[in-house]
């Protein structure tokens, strides 16, 4: 049985030997180079477009959005954002033309030869631009989206409080950079278009090309190829990619390759949504929340994309996994004239996990509780009702993600050893902080129940079973747990199982590669699908051999004891016989579980997992630097089919949270990002890395595939808020904003140095 | 220009542009696509080979400067057919996810291992410091490393 064994990874050899075809490694006959013609300001109309007729333009591929034979949106939830702006420009770097040419050089120099000629307009840029309504960008209010989550009676609430704590935090855009830029192919055929490229969700370009180019499902092919890094970056935006190569390979009739650079992929592509969160918290004096009330702003940019779908996330986690009877959450997302903010691990959970963690160090300080224990006080536990009003009945790993985080890290001792040492003398003041967290696995709502993820298997010639899913394995590990989960289900080797290119043409729509839901959703269905295809083949087995009572165990049917055959030969002779086996299975809620969207109240996700943070900083009086020492972090994912791939997914999530803690951090101008590029887009390195103890929990999940949830997310939730409280531990200083950088923390720390001087004069007269 | 050098043990000449970058030359005249390129600027490390011993962007070199290098891509580190013990540790132990920053990875730890055996985890940590990945948080990687250190230096484990 490989569930929960380290087994090495299904395409584990082919990347570590450089094997591994990415797009950019493949090269089609008499392909040509495709790159995108971007608008210069962040709002305006087109005036005009002009060739330079200095440059020979012979050999030039040259498309706008009248090439497009069908609807010039990228489909998504609405249409709204357009694969090609035919006059309104929304947002710098907007697309407006594409060209293509036989050489990268070519291309490269042919745009040079492009001036676009704009009327600008006056650009909304910010959060509290937005909020004046003036300019109107979408609607009359500038907002796309508002949410509403009420529970219990919030006046009430607060009138039964012994104290009302107030907090703003503000987050800032993350950038995915993923190391493998954005990248497509497409390959126009008789009435075909087919996309190869880098991808998380093959059936979100398909559905795209179909609107663009008006095809149907046949038509438009859309095959992943191995893909380097996706965070939620190439959720949404690789339908936007492929659009513009297809259209180029539409008008070329020739195989188009488009390769973002670095540049054009940190300026164009998506982001983290920025964001405004405000707390109002009533408390009794022994720590018990008793009213909260929040509200959550949003930045969606320039077009709607997937920002209420985000909102949605990002509100019902917005009380964090604590206990509140009277809650009232107000959250609102706004347009503004920058690149659409989109996908990002996490999704909107790690935006309001910053302010809800703050929030309950602000609280702690404020009762003079240690924060450990205000958590204890508060925190979800099983049989309690969250703010939608459902009720966790299963898998809630709280209490042990606490203790066991808490005993390993020797958080209470060294919290008071640090407190000994900021007291006396020495030139690095020390500190260490927690956060605790939770996750909704799968989409939210009734999410699951509309898309029927589809998965299925099929018996191949060679004796082996074959997984056709459209999840895409982008580094965390699909086909190793896809093979993990069928072998295990089936009673058969875990090399005995194949896994099929996403490729829609081959496999199903078994729903996007996001939202923690590969393992928990689509492996559940594969389980499905695995128990059905096994009792078929037995039934084969015990009809050939005239035996009763046969069974399929570490790849050999056995019957009374005898082994009759192996998995391979009957799976062989099956095919011989009968011709393809296919099996598919569809998602099923559990029982129980339901959601109303309406009231936004109910099951708002069939499971959570659970985490806690502990993180520990030295800070450099002098200069303000910020070392993360160490994080040890407990987390409950269910059942961990492959702990090695778990505790990979939980350190890279943690050390990219970090990154979003510490360092990264975007520099706009008018509307356009100045630091596009690795010089000054600053990720966490080897050296900025901490050291990290990864304990995981694993409360089953009962309608997961052998117990397990989600994982991919939850990482994400935590270190921010843990390392702001680690510096509030050994500066005093509450940093209310990410990045917690070394300026943000000077000035913090000089305002509180002005405000102690001010006291004190105070109390002297 | 012309130009010799001998890249994975093979004597190679090409007949190129000679600002071409030595990234683009492996990729597109040798094929050898398992040099990856990741921001171009020599920042990210994806496209880490070894020349002449020591671990280069290869982004950032016009090939004219290859007259004669011996240069070792991703493609030579395993040995007639078999995965290095290297490669085999990153398999062990979950240092490769996506897979992309593998490559560059793979060569700046083999440089380490070539001149200093028997690595230190800062000196490990110091080594991979030019090569950023994304999905790792790095631990999985310098675990990789260090037990390839050691399986290499003591034949028992």
């Amino acid at each position: 049985m490989p569930i929960g064994k380290n087994v090495s990874r299904k395409e584990g050899a082919e990347k570590l030997t450089g094997e591994a075809r990415y797009v950019d490694d493949i090269v089609l006959e008499g392909m040509l180079y495709g790159k995108t013609i971007r608008s210069t300001v962040p709002r305006g109309l087109i005036k005009s477009v002009k060739f330079d007729s200095a440059y020979n333009w012979s050999g030039i591929v040259i498309a706008d959005y009248r090439d497009i034979p069908g609807n010039n949106f990228v489909a998504l939830i609405v249409n709204d954002q357009p694969l090609l702006a035919q006059s309104e420009i929304r947002h710098c770097e907007e697309p407006i033309l594409l060209i293509a040419a036989r050489t990268k050089q070519e291309v490269q120099q042919a745009a040079r030869y492009i001036r676009i000629e704009y009327e600008e307009l006056p650009p909304v840029l910010t959060i509290d631009d937005s909020l004046k309504s003036e300019p109107k960008i979408y609607a009359d209010d500038n907002i796309y989206k508002r949410l509403c989550i009420s529970r219990g009676d919030l006046e009430a609430g607060f009138r039964d409080a012994d104290l009302i704590i107030e907090g703003e935090y503000r987050v800032p855009h993350q950038e995915q950079l993923y190391i493998e830029t954005q990248g497509m192919i497409a390959i126009p055929g008789k009435g075909t278009m087919t996309v190869m490229g880098s991808m998380q969700c093959p059936y979100y370009v398909h559905r795209a090309l179909k609107q663009i180019f008006n095809l149907s499902d046949e038509q438009a092919i859309v095959i992943q190829t191995t893909t380097g890094g996706g965070f939620g970056g190439k959720e949404e935006y690789p339908s936007m990619i492929a659009g513009h190569a297809a259209l180029l390979a539409l008008k070329s009739q020739r195989p188009v390759k488009m390769i973002y650079d670095r540049a054009e992929d940190i300026a164009a592509t998506t982001k983290r949504h920025p964001g405004i969160i405000r707390h109002r918290t009533g408390v009794k004096r022994n720590g018990r929340l008793v009213a909260s009330e929040i509200d959550i702003i949003f930045d969606g940019g320039a077009y709607v994309t997937l920002t209420p779908v985000v909102l949605s996330r990002g509100s019902i986690h917005s009380p964090g996994p604590y206990a509140c009877d009277n809650v009232c959450i107000n959250a609102r997302a706004v347009a503004t004239n920058t690149p659409p903010n989109g996908a990002f691990r996490g999704f909107g959970a790690p935006q309001v996990a910053f302010a809800y963690e703050m929030q309950m160090e602000k609280i702690a300080a404020t009762l003079g509780l240690d924060p450990l224990d205000l958590r204890r006080i508060n925190m979800l536990r099983e049989g309690d009702i969250t703010a939608t009003g459902q009720r966790l009945n299963w898998s809630v790993g709280s209490e042990d993600v606490i203790t066991a985080a808490v005993e390993k890290s020797n958080y209470l001792a060294k919290r008071e050893q640090y407190r000994i040492d900021n007291e006396s003398i020495g030139s690095k003041r020390r500190g260490i902080g927690l956060s605790f967290f939770f996750h909704g696995a799968a989409f939210t709502g009734s999410g699951e129940e509309k898309m029927k993820a589809k998965a299925g298997l099929e018996v191949t010639p060679e004796g082996k079973v074959r997984v056709l899913s459209g999840s895409t394995e982008i580094g965390q590990g699909t086909q190793t747990i896809f093979a993990q989960i069928v072998s295990s289900e089936m009673g058969i080797e875990f090399q005995q199982v194949e896994i099929e290119v996403p490729d829609t043409s081959r496999v199903p729509d078994s729903g996007p590669t996001v939202a923690s839901r590969t393992c928990m959703i689509v492996g559940r269905v594969l389980q499905l699908a695995a128990r059905e295809i096994k009792e078929k083949l037995i039934l084969f087995t015990a009809e050939r051999h005239g035996e009763a009572n046969v069974k399929l165990i570490d790849g050999q049917y056995i019957a009374n004891g005898k082994v009759l055959a192996g998995f391979s030969q009957v799976a062989h002779e099956y095919f011989s016989i009968h011709g393809e086996l296919r099996v598919f299975a569809n998602y099923v809620n559990p029982p129980g579980i339901s959601w109303n969207e309406d009231t936004y109240s109910g099951d708002a996700y069939p499971v959570y997992s659970w985490g806690v943070d502990v993180a520990e900083v030295e800070v450099d009086p002098e200069t303000y630097e910020i070392k993360l020492v160490k994080i040890t972090t407990a987390q409950d994912v269910g059942r961990a089919i492959h702990p090695l791939l778990v505790e990979g997914q939980i350190e890279g999530g943690t050390l990219q949270a970090a990154g979003y803690g510490l360092l990264e951090e975007l520099h706009w101008d008018r509307g356009r990002i100045v630091n596009n590029r690795l010089t000054n887009y600053i990720i966490p390195t080897s050296l900025d890395a901490p050291e990290m103890e990864t304990i995981i929990i694993e409360k089953e999940y009962p309608h997961g595939p052998f117990g397990a949830k989600g994982v991919g997310e939850l990482p994400m939730d935590g270190p921010a808020p843990a390392i702001a409280a680690a510096v509030f531990n050994a500066t005093g200083a509450f940093i209310s904003e990410l990045p917690v950088t070394p300026e943000r923390l000077h000035a913090e720390m000089e305002k509180r140095e002005y405000e102690k001087d001010e006291n004190n004069e105070t109390n002297e007269n | 220009m012309k130009i010799a050098m001998k890249v994975n043990s093979h004597q190679v000449e090409i007949d190129v542009n000679g600002m071409k970058r030595l990234l683009d030359v492996l990729r597109e005249d040798l094929r050898l696509t398992g040099t990856k390129e990741g921001c171009g600027e020599g920042e990210c490390g994806a496209c880490s080979v070894i020349i002449d011993g020591r671990v280069i962007n290869s982004c950032l070199v016009p090939v004219c400067q290859m007259q004669e290098a011996t240069i070792t891509t991703v493609e030579g580190i395993a040995k007639d057919g078999r995965l290095d013990p290297l490669q085999q540790a990153f398999l062990l132990f979950g240092g490769a996810q996506c897979g992309i920053c593998t490559p560059g990875m793979l060569i700046a730890a083999r440089a380490l291992l070539d001149s200093n055996p028997d690595p230190t985890i800062d000196e490990i940590r110091e080594s991979i410091a030019g090569n950023l990945c994304r999905c790792t948080g790095y631990t999985k990687i310098i675990e990789a490393i260090e037990h390839a250190a050691n399986s290499t230096s003591d034949p028992s484990i």
